[in-house]
């Protein structure tokens, strides 16, 4: 069986909706960001596989865009991280149940 | 042209400022008060002696001072003071009089606690009467002679704590205010026909030659009219009510009032506008002229009869002064003008004099004022007395010693010559016996016989009452000098002649006449009051001898005619009813009408209110309730919950995927 767009595009959305699902269902918000991250590596994927089945596949056009989104996405990560350790540090929970205002 | 001319108007302005000045003391500087007063008196009598001696100098004399007071349109309102004999003499008599009742004063008031505003108010009394003198417009001298009116009502009223005085204020003020009524309609008429109020203005003024052409057949009506105020002003009968009842203020105030301020403006006036008077007489009578004398006559008459069944002190004086009115009206009003005022000089000193007496022997008797009560008074006031004495002649016109019988004699020369009728002449014999008899009466009653409840403790006034009555004795009996028709230096300096001295000329038929008239009238009441004051006991006099013999012709004499009574019942009862008339009109009809628009608005009102709370405020209310509702609406969906927002998100983006499908 040859590997073709659409199992790419079924994988890529699955990771998608379990990311999303993730994103919706957890009360962590370090699970949250994990299921941030899923999202962002299924449009990842969706790129690269847009790129290896495009009649042109020789110039790294996907390839940047995914490296790009890699970065962008850990550099999101970092900062994620980061609030959330100053949330826990000043409300002592990381339930985003809880954490329902803005002021502190 | 005197310099003189160019300070007159100082002489009533020193009195004025010095009214201002002690009515912004306080109660307690009664010294300054009396000394400011005084000292303005002194200082205008002062002023009035210098005005008097270019007068001296020239017969004749008249100088005048214009001044333009403002300008409407083309015509300029002028005013101005003038200086001639008439106004000289009046000044110098005023100031002078004024002076002795200023002194008298601070004697009398001693006690008073309104010593300063009593003060105040006599100066401005005073200077106001001064500025009538010296007025050369007829409209300056209308506002002097108002306040001359508003003084007066001040002084009335000074004891304004008894009712009594607060009235009588009124009174005088609202009845002279009805002859001023007259007096400014006549202005007013005048101002129309001549075109100026100036008396004397190089030929120009209203009673020089030019002006009264202009005036005409309304020359009468105008001098009647004027006369209504002069009516009003010096107690003329039908206006006289006020004056006895100005005895109300302190005796001081009887003494300027009656001797030698307001009652004298009238007289005054009269003399001032005479010209007015007398034009186009015939034979020296004109028809303004005759009503003078009648009225004149009608007052003489009658308050001399009135005066001989009154036992207050002052009450006798007062128809006396009205009485003395009148005879110088019939004066003025037969054409005996120098005659008038004459008599009316002479009078302000002997009735000074005599009410300032008056007040000596009320201050004495610790303010008793019945006659009745009092009685051998010569023994304790011995200076009182002899004052009083000389007044009570010089009043009744005792012949050559006193000057009142000299001016009195020159009177009866000049009505004895009035062509149109005789019987003023013979009214005039009996108004000088009644005026003898009076005085007699009274002073038997308060001098003579046996001391009576209120003279038991009788004592003489202080050198500060009793010299200014000795200086005003000593006037009353010098003047005489001025005044015999041996040297008439009086009259003739007042119509403008050079003076003759003839002895030929003292003795007169007049004299003898006089004498009879006046003899008959003392002896008469020597008689009839032998045995009034001769009884003893600490009880009143006895029933009055004249009361014994006419009861009912007494209690008409004591009760003033009934006078005030008919004007109780008719002028004052109308006024009454038109004022009740006119509150049910205000209160009923006029506050009605009022109702009846303030109800229209109201009913108005109602409505936009019901439209404003219904409509538009409800609709406003409505706005921002549903505006609440919505904003409580979204502000829910702001629940802060993170992962709702994204669940939104991401049903939002399933739903424009699959719109995206459905439309591809």
């Amino acid at each position: 069986m040859t590997p073709t767009l659409q199992i790419f595009l079924i994988v890529s959305a699955a990771l998608f909706s379990i990311g999303l699902l993730a994103a919706l269902s957890r009360r962590h918000a370090i699970f949250i960001l994990i299921g941030i991250e899923l999202m962002l590596a299924a449009a990842n994927l969706n790129f690269i596989a847009f790129w290896r089945f495009a009649p042109q596949p020789h110039q790294p056009t996907g390839v940047m865009f995914a490296i790009f989104s890699i970065a962008i996405s850990a550099a999101e990560a970092a900062v994620g991280l980061a609030m959330v350790i100053a949330v826990y540090r000043h409300y002592h929970t990381t339930n985003v149940d809880q954490l329902n205002q803005l002021k502190g | 042209m005197s310099l003189i001319i160019h300070y007159l108007w100082l002489i009533p302005a020193v009195p004025l400022v010095a009214s201002l000045a002690i009515l912004s003391l306080a109660n307690a500087w009664r010294r300054s008060a009396a000394a400011l007063a005084v000292a303005g008196q002194t200082a205008a009598l002062a002023l009035s002696a210098v005005a008097f001696l270019p007068t001296l100098q020239t017969h004749g004399f008249r100088a005048v001072q214009n001044f333009t007071w403002f300008t409407f349109g083309d015509n300029a309102l002028r005013l101005g003071f003038v200086l001639d004999p008439l106004a000289a003499a009046m000044l110098l008599m005023i100031s002078l009089v004024g002076l002795c009742i200023f002194v008298f004063s601070i004697g009398y008031m001693a006690e008073d606690k309104n010593f300063v505003r009593f003060f105040a108010y006599l100066s401005f009394f005073s200077g106001a009467m001064l500025g009538v003198v010296v007025a050369n417009s007829l409209l300056l001298l209308f506002i002097f002679w108002e306040l001359v009116g508003l003084a007066s009502y001040l002084l009335i009223g000074l004891w304004i704590e008894r009712p009594s005085a607060a009235a009588a204020a009124k009174k005088a003020f609202i009845t002279t205010r009805i002859g001023d009524m007259g007096f400014f309609v006549g202005m007013l008429w005048l101002y129309n026909r001549s075109g100026t109020l100036l008396f004397y203005d190089d030929g120009k003024g209203c009673l020089e030659s030019a002006g009264l052409a202009m005036l005409g057949a309304s020359a009468t009506f105008i001098a009647l009219l004027i006369f209504f105020g002069a009516v009003g002003k010096s107690g003329q009968f039908p206006l006289h009510v006020w004056l006895p009842d100005a005895m109300e203020g302190p005796t001081p105030v009887s003494a300027l009032i009656h001797a030698a301020t307001m009652v004298a403006a009238g007289v005054f006036l009269v003399a001032r506008v005479y010209p007015l008077f007398s034009l186009g007489a015939i034979n020296g009578v004109t028809s303004s002229l005759t009503v003078v004398v009648w009225i004149g006559v009608t007052t003489a008459l009658m308050a001399a009869l009135i005066a001989i069944a009154q036992a207050d002190i002052k009450r006798i004086l007062a128809y006396s002064t009205v009485s003395q009115l009148g005879l110088m009206m019939v004066s003025l009003g037969v054409g005996g003008m120098a005659a008038g005022i004459m008599h009316l000089l002479a009078h302000g000193f002997f009735k000074a004099l005599l009410f300032l007496g008056s007040g000596s022997v009320i201050h004495g008797c610790h303010s008793e004022q019945d006659i009745r009560k009092m009685g051998g008074l010569r023994r304790f006031m011995p200076v009182t007395f002899v004052t009083y004495a000389i007044g009570m002649m010089a009043l009744s016109g005792v012949p050559f010693f006193f000057s009142g019988g000299w001016t009195k004699e020159e009177i009866l020369h000049a009505v004895g010559h009035w062509p149109p009728s005789r019987a003023p002449y013979y009214l005039m014999f009996a108004g000088v016996v009644l005026t003898a008899f009076y005085m007699t009466r009274q002073i038997i009653y308060v001098f003579f016989g046996n001391s009576r409840t209120a003279a038991k403790q009788a004592h003489e006034s202080p050198p500060v009452m009793t010299i200014p009555l000795i200086v005003l004795a000593l006037g009353a009996i010098l003047l005489s000098i001025v005044l015999t028709p041996a040297w008439p230096w009086l009259h003739d300096y007042l119509t403008g002649e050079s003076v003759h001295f003839e002895i030929g000329r003292l003795i007169q038929p007049m004299l003898f006449v006089s004498l009879a008239l006046v003899s008959a009238g003392i002896g008469i009441a020597v008689w009839m009051y032998r045995k009034a004051g001769v009884q003893d006991g600490d009880r009143p006099a006895d029933i009055d001898p004249l009361e014994h013999a006419q009861p009912a012709l007494f209690r008409f004499l004591a009760n003033k005619m009934w006078i005030d009574e008919l004007y109780a019942r008719t002028v004052i009862a109308f006024s009454w009813i038109a004022a009740l008339l006119s509150d049910w009109m205000d209160r009923y009809f006029w506050d009605g009408l009022v109702r009846g628009f303030g109800a229209i608005g109201q009913v108005f009102a109602m409505f936009t209110a019901g439209v404003d709370e219904r409509g538009i405020n409800t609709g406003v209310d409505e706005t921002t309730v549903g505006a609440r509702g919505l904003g409580r609406l979204m502000s829910a969906a702001h629940s802060g919950q993170i992962q709702i927002y994204l669940g939104i998100v991401a049903i939002g983006m399933l739903a424009l995927l699959l719109l995206y499908a459905w439309l591809a």
